[in-house]
């Protein structure tokens, strides 16, 4: 049987791995390449690069970064952000991306999943929601979780899979970076909705949280960034815990 | 030297970069003359089994690995790759594949519990059915990276390694000098890279 995931996300500005809280904050932390070997050797089942470079110009130090990466690591990458078009499909594909994950640009244009999934394959187009309570609502923020779209995410959920997401990223604003467990309540509700494969991201903090994620059966993956970046949490530390209590991981 | 078959189906980077991470030295070409003079052939493919069966017959290279195989030249298909070694695909459609291995490739869906996802995307368990040198660098129970809605069957003979995905998914299979692997050995880590390795050493 397929194992559960453990993804650390890499938020790469301007060619440097960078972490913030809520969206903010934003701090230096490491070298994209330095930190994928790290995390290669320590057991990541999969990497996810994070493009939050502001400017056009600077663009192209996210794709050689990828490219390097993609050259001298060997796992599964999921790259996102600034995906708008099939174009942007195609970069970071032809950089040695295996999945592409798409946001705002999604938002912005809904027919951008069912093209790229025509053109590449469902296993190739990933979801990425950021989504935030709104006056007892699931909602869908755009721009970095800046602007509230109004769109409700479930609905959202379910359409993204419906125009041929293989996969979502349920990230949770209300959690991230907070570092008190995912937001099992928001996961459940999406996974039941869902059969595509679910990844948690926002708010794991410690080991236990990973394990009450998995034993709530409501994802197939949890993602985190600073944790990990910070050496918080070693991976190969949880992947044993979590297979010590029933979960298969592949060790 | 490896020459890694260029078709038009997939993308090559990661390949040529795990292989030459090895130390391998390989090659991205169409070229047949090149492919024919190269020690080692590698056919990977991602997408739809009718267009790259297509785009391997339009340009003449299912007749080469016909004759490459029957040789006795290694050859390793991976994923699509794979699938492509054997007799026909029921992938959207009946097509014919390249014949090298005997069976047929199916979908996963009705053959497998409804509440196991398809595709079939994530690290999964090698079980070693045979002995084969091809394994000298990996152990039994090691996880490699699947991703893929088709699978073959009524290829027991050749099957060296199954995974348990609701039914027995062939992972590795070998007839002659042909291998196949449904995962990716060039995206599952190090044991992957150690198949890799073990290949170009056959």
């Amino acid at each position: 049987m397929i194992t559960k995931r453990i993804i650390p996300c890499l938020d790469v500005r301007n060619g440097r791995v960078v972490k913030g809280v809520n969206f903010e904050g934003i701090q230096d932390v490491a070298s994209p390449v330095e930190l994928a070997h790290f995390y290669n050797d320590s057991g990541a089942d999969e990497l996810v690069f994070y493009d939050i470079t502001a400017s056009f110009e600077n663009r192209s130090l996210f794709t050689d970064a990828l490219k390097q990466v993609a050259g001298e690591i060997f796992i599964p990458l999921t790259v996102g952000g600034g995906i708008n078009t099939l174009d942007d499909f195609d970069r970071v594909l032809k950089c040695g991306a295996d999945k592409v994950s798409v946001n705002s640009g999604a938002i912005n244009d809904p027919s951008l999943i069912e093209r790229a999934a025509k053109k590449y394959g469902d296993q190739c187009v990933v979801l990425s929601m950021d989504i935030k309570r709104v006056d007892g609502k699931f909602h869908v923020f755009s721009k970095g979780g800046r602007i509230d779209t109004g769109i409700d995410a479930l609905e959202w959920a379910k359409r993204g899979e419906n125009s041929g997401a293989g996969e979502l990223v349920v990230n949770s604003i209300d959690t991230d970076g907070v570092k008190q467990g995912f937001d099992i309540e928001m996961l459940q509700k999406i996974s039941d909705l869902v059969t595509i494969p679910v990844i948690a991201s926002g708010g794991a903090g410690k080991k236990e949280d990973f394990l009450e994620l998995f034993r709530a059966n409501c994802a197939d993956a949890g993602l985190a960034a600073s944790i990990f970046h910070f050496k918080e949490v070693d991976i190969m530390d949880l992947k044993r815990y979590l297979n010590n209590n029933n979960i298969e991981m592949r060790i | 030297m490896i020459a890694i078959i260029d078709y038009g189906c997939g993308n090559l980077f990661s390949l040529s970069s795990s292989l030459r991470s090895l130390g391998i030295e390989c090659k991205i070409t169409g070229d047949k003359a090149e492919i024919a003079a190269a020690d080692k052939i590698i056919l990977p493919g991602v997408g739809a089994f009718g267009d790259a069966a297509k785009k391997l017959r339009d340009c003449g290279m299912d007749k080469l690995l016909r004759s490459l195989a029957a040789e006795g030249k290694p050859i390793l298909g991976i994923c699509l790759g794979m699938q492509l070694l054997f007799e026909k695909s029921f992938e959207y459609g009946a097509h014919a594949g390249l014949g090298l291995i005997k069976g047929y490739v199916g979908p996963l869906e009705g053959h497998i519990p409804n509440n196991l996802k398809i595709p079939h995307m994530g690290w999964n368990k090698l079980n070693l059915v045979k002995d084969d040198p091809i394994f000298k660098y990996i152990t039994p129970g090691d996880y490699m990276y699947f991703v893929h809605s088709f699978y073959a069957r009524d290829c027991m003979e050749s099957t060296l390694a199954l995974a348990e995905y609701g039914a027995a998914v062939p992972a590795v299979v070998r007839s002659g000098s042909v291998y196949g692997m449904q995962f990716h050995p060039e995206k599952s880590g190090s044991k992957g890279l150690a198949l890799l390795k073990a290949f170009s050493e056959i």
